[in-house]
């Protein structure tokens, strides 16, 4: 038998000690760039470094191919040092046709390494990208790398004897790809190999195409001039442990299921499908084994009443949507708010308004999950950092949402939704319990009165099937107490006041906003899918001695106790969103301050250097 | 043989009734406590859930557990709670506004699904809680509130929608046939699977007397004919029948030229909903309506179904286990 290490050489050229490498993989939506950039995060992973990811794709599944519209990306940064975002500019971008060059060219450095599919580099390719010359001869790649690679041409010859249609061949060229770029960044195939095998166990002779094209592609790059050396990533010094990588949607789905184990509870969710946020429904409904329902609605409006009758009943239930379906689920949320019965409404976020831009991020759905219903409907607001903060986010939203009989809304985004890291896997002991106590039978005959509050002002959880405790609940007013319906005018005010201060009272729970870096000058506030960002941005301007400090809410409703204080102690607040201000609004509304904002609407992150350039031109505006 | 322990009088609730005076839904709502202690049901293990509308008030005067949801979601508040306690009895109250109208998409998706509720469907033909305008079972040509002129709208037909969205029980009763909307609710609780019944419900205020030719003693024999399993199709005191002429029903007199073998016979088992379709077509003047069960069949039910691959997931993975979970795929230990 011959070993990976013969088929797959390490390399004889000179290998460079990077920190880092940010590589883009671009290619047509059918080229399978987010199969290349998938293997190559998990390769990185497994072999110890850290990783983050952008994958960045069309809403069409098969645009036009060859288009600019087509063109579907995969960011990977690995490191050796521990690492918040993707990267902003690329080492190295991989480009399998002209109008993915065309499209991510700007963002590759000035010393980066370009590499072409030159078989798709043609007349045809040319017109599809609407260029009227060959950027490879134009001048547009001048200064850049640039590695011209007949990928098609060389991935046909390398798999020929497995007699494959030349249409199927072609298929194989993301894996002639990833072998090349394997080579580039003496990465480890044997998890690819492991991959292939399972996934076409079914299609040997698709398995021995892609094993030959990988091959192809990583022998390619140790013959050709074009590469004089190779570059090496050491392990990043991670905290010890056992790792994995996961998805947002992944770790959310999973959060959602300890959850529910970790409070006895089974698991419904009503979801209809929308983008960003359907892997968590895919997720979710692979572990029916946990005791989980889902249940795939005809429509937004029915997934969100079919959580508050499983709630009614007594599951842990949960609704995951985007900013279309939240729009449509505001008035079930409103009544899951007055009945105030704890479940869980997802907001994975997309590019806005209307239908928008379903596949690129935003973070736009944030006054609508604060207002977004008819009525005083205030509900607990949690944001999610990073992809594997998802799973914290879950649990944590589940603890709020039982401690005070809420509806809690969970805020996501399609940036951490797709992207991935790697995340420390917990210890199972040390997870919190959930304690829910739901009253038991009531024999005294006495009606039972379902709006009698604890300490937290929650109301008692009882459940259909309870001898002596039937109840009724609807979205009429109702007398704090007996939940009798109630058009009294003192009683409604009591009840508008009472569930507002039932979610301020959350605080208690959440506990301080935590400062990161300095306690004076600038305090740059960020929410959810951004910390990635501003934190190496903070970070990178106090080590240029800037007079600048973080907070990162997790949640936005209720804010931090401390928040008002820690706000008092800069001379001016930045809060960065990729929104039109929306957080900066509720700020200043709470503190009355006037906060400056750093507003990105493009359906794309920040860029750590955008930050910093604004960090900087604040801070030195102000000393002027 | 066990007698019931509780009474009709142990489902009321301390709630005041607020229907006017008159109105039709105080005789389903007393018809509904009649039949809970017949069928054995426990004030504890009965929900009802409604919509929006004068109907969906009923969940309030009912001692079970109730929510009175939201316009036109009671079926969608249903499915989640029907899927998760399967052990509950769960009746959807509605109206032809409610159901048909704002809510017409979670009707026809319940029906298909046939999760295992009972669903019953005031129609007055009206909106009454919105105070009159016309409703969509209202005629064309209906002078309400919102038209002036005579409403320009077709309307639908419940039973026509139920059985063409697959519904397994379908059937038709008038709130004050009292004998007969008593058995109709007792054959809906006791299907498994989703149970409709349209009761033809009189809103004295805003629609008063719509559904008279049904219900007065001079012209409901004549304007009705009441369906049973195996039987032909007879009414107006036995002087009248049903007879198919090829697709079509026509109205023949038995005056002794037709025998009863000619007139069609009803057969509420068929697995073929044509025949069901086929009398929820026959509506006044041009035939006496059909009251009674439609189309009674079995199909496995969601709820059955949806609890049956948690059980088998189970059964085939052991229970979930969140370790296990966690370490599976590709993992690294970072020393």
């Amino acid at each position: 038998m011959i070993s990976v290490s013969d088929q797959f050489p390490p390399t004889n050229k000179p290998s460079e000690s990077v920190t880092g490498v940010t590589v883009r993989l671009a290619g047509d939506s059918g080229d399978g760039m987010q199969l290349l950039g998938t293997q190559l995060t998990n390769t990185s992973a497994l072999s110890g470094n850290d990783v983050a990811t952008f994958p960045d794709f069309p809403a069409e599944i098969r645009a036009p191919i060859g288009t600019r519209a087509g063109v579907s990306g995969f960011q990977v940064r690995f490191s050796s040092e521990d690492i918040f975002t993707p990267g902003d500019g690329l080492d190295a971008l991989i480009c399998m046709n002209p109008a993915a060059l065309v499209t991510n060219l700007q963002d590759l450095k000035k010393t980066g390494i370009l590499i072409v599919n030159t078989d798709n580099f043609d007349k045809k390719g040319f017109k599809l990208a609407k260029l009227d010359t060959n950027p490879l001869e134009d001048g547009t790649v001048e200064g850049y790398r640039t590695i011209e690679v007949p990928m098609s041409t060389l991935t046909r010859g390398a798999v020929e004897k497995t007699g494959l249609s030349s249409k199927l061949a072609d298929r194989c060229k993301n894996f002639f790809a990833m072998g090349l770029v394997f080579w580039l960044y003496g990465r480890d195939v044997e998890p690819t190999l492991r991959f292939i095998e399972a996934k076409f166990s079914k299609k040997p002779e698709i398995a021995e195409a892609n094993r030959l094209a990988l091959k192809s592609g990583w022998a390619y790059g140790e013959t050709t001039e074009a590469f004089a050396s190779t570059y090496q990533v050491a392990a990043a010094k991670l905290p010890p442990g056992k790792y994995r990588n996961v998805m947002g949607n992944q770790a959310l789905a999973w959060g959602l299921i300890a959850a529910a184990k970790l409070s006895d509870k089974e698991l419904f969710l009503g979801s209809y499908p929308i983008t960003p946020a359907s892997d968590i429904l895919h997720e979710l409904s692979k572990h029916k084994n946990f005791g989980v329902r889902t249940f795939q609605a005809e429509d937004e409006i029915a997934a969100v009443c079919s959580t508050i009758g499983a709630a009614f009943g007594g599951s842990m239930a949960i609704t995951t949507s985007s900013g279309p379906g939240i729009a449509l689920k505001g008035e079930g949320m409103g009544l899951g708010m007055i009945l105030e019965l704890p479940m869980l409404i997802i907001d994975v976020q997309r590019g806005g308004p209307s239908t928008g831009l379903p596949t690129k991020t935003e973070q736009s759905d944030l006054l609508m999950a604060m207002h977004g219903r008819n009525g005083e409907s205030p509900l607990p607001i949690i944001a999610a950092r990073s992809p594997a903060d998802c799973f914290q986010t879950a649990i944590e939203a589940w603890q709020v949402a039982t401690r005070y009989m809420t509806p809690v809304m969970i805020l996501s985004d399609g940036y951490i939704a797709n992207g991935a890291e790697p995340w420390k896997i917990p210890d199972v002991s040390d997870l919190p319990e959930i304690k829910i106590e739901h009253p038991g039978p009531n024999e005294n005959g006495e009606p039972f009165h379902p709006y009698t509050r604890n300490e937290n002002l929650a109301r008692p959880w009882a459940i259909p099937g309870t001898k002596g405790l039937m109840h009724r609940v609807g979205g009429l007013e109702k007398k704090d107490g007996s939940g009798e319906v109630s058009y009294d005018p003192d009683n409604h005010q009591h009840m508008v006041e009472t569930r507002a201060k039932k979610v301020q009272m959350a605080a208690d729970f959440i506990g301080p906003a935590e400062v990161f870096g300095k306690d004076s000058g600038t305090l740059v506030i960020s929410w959810g899918g951004t910390y990635g960002a501003c934190h190496t941005a903070v970070e990178q301007c106090i080590s240029q001695g800037v007079d600048v400090g973080h907070v990162h809410l997790r949640w936005i409703n209720p804010f931090p106790k401390n928040l008002g204080e820690v706000i008092a102690k800069y001379d001016r607040v930045l809060v960065p969103e990729l929104n039109n201000g929306q957080l900066r609004l509720l700020l200043k509304n709470e503190f009355v301050i006037d906060a400056i904002g750093l507003n990105k609407i493009k359906g794309k992150p920040f860029h750590v250097s955008e930050l910093m350039e604004k960090i900087h031109e604040v801070s030195a505006a102000a000393t002027v | 043989m066990n007698l019931p322990v509780l009474k009709a009088k142990d489902f009321e609730s301390d709630q005041d009734v607020r229907w006017c005076p008159g109105c039709g839904d105080y005789s389903i709502l007393a018809q509904m406590k009649k039949v809970l202690p017949e069928i054995g049901a426990t004030q504890e293990g009965t929900v009802f859930i409604s919509g929006i509308g004068c109907s969906s008030r009923f969940p309030y005067y009912m001692n079970t557990y109730g929510m009175h949801s939201i316009h036109g979601r009671a079926p969608a508040f249903a499915t989640g709670l029907k899927s998760t306690r399967p052990d509950l009895s769960v009746w959807v109250i509605t109206g032809d506004g409610d159901a048909l109208s704002i809510g017409g998409n979670h009707f026809m998706h319940m029906l298909r699904r046939n999760i295992d509720l009972n669903v019953v469907l005031f129609n007055n033909s009206i909106y009454g809680l919105t105070k009159g305008q016309y409703s969509p079972t209202s005629k064309v040509g209906s002078v309400t509130k919102s038209t002036p002129r005579g409403s320009i709208d077709y309307p639908l037909n419940p039973i026509s929608i139920a059985i063409a969205a697959e519904a397994t029980f379908v059937a038709r009763s008038i709130d004050t046939n009292i004998k007969h909307l008593v058995a109709t609710l007792k054959r809906a609780a006791e299907h498994k699977g989703t149970s409709f019944v349209e009761v033809y419900q009189n809103c004295n205020v805003f629609n008063d007397g719509t559904w008279d030719y049904a219900k007065n003693k001079d012209t409901k024999a004549d304007c009705t004919v009441e369906l049973e399993h195996g039987k032909p199709l007879i009414f107006s005191g036995g002087t009248k029948g049903i007879r198919l002429n090829g697709f079509q029903p026509e109205v023949v007199k038995l005056d002794g030229n037709v025998a009863q073998d000619d007139l069609l016979f009803h057969d509420e088992k068929a697995a073929s909903p044509q025949l069901a379709f086929l009398l929820s077509r026959m509506r006044h003047p041009e035939f006496p309506e059909p009251i009674g069960v439609f189309r009674d069949v079995q199909r496995d039910t969601y709820d059955d179904m949806i609890n049956a691959q948690v059980a088998d997931a189970k059964a085939e993975k052991k229970d979930g286990d969140l370790a296990s979970l966690f370490a599976g795929g590709e993992t690294w230990t970072v020393e």
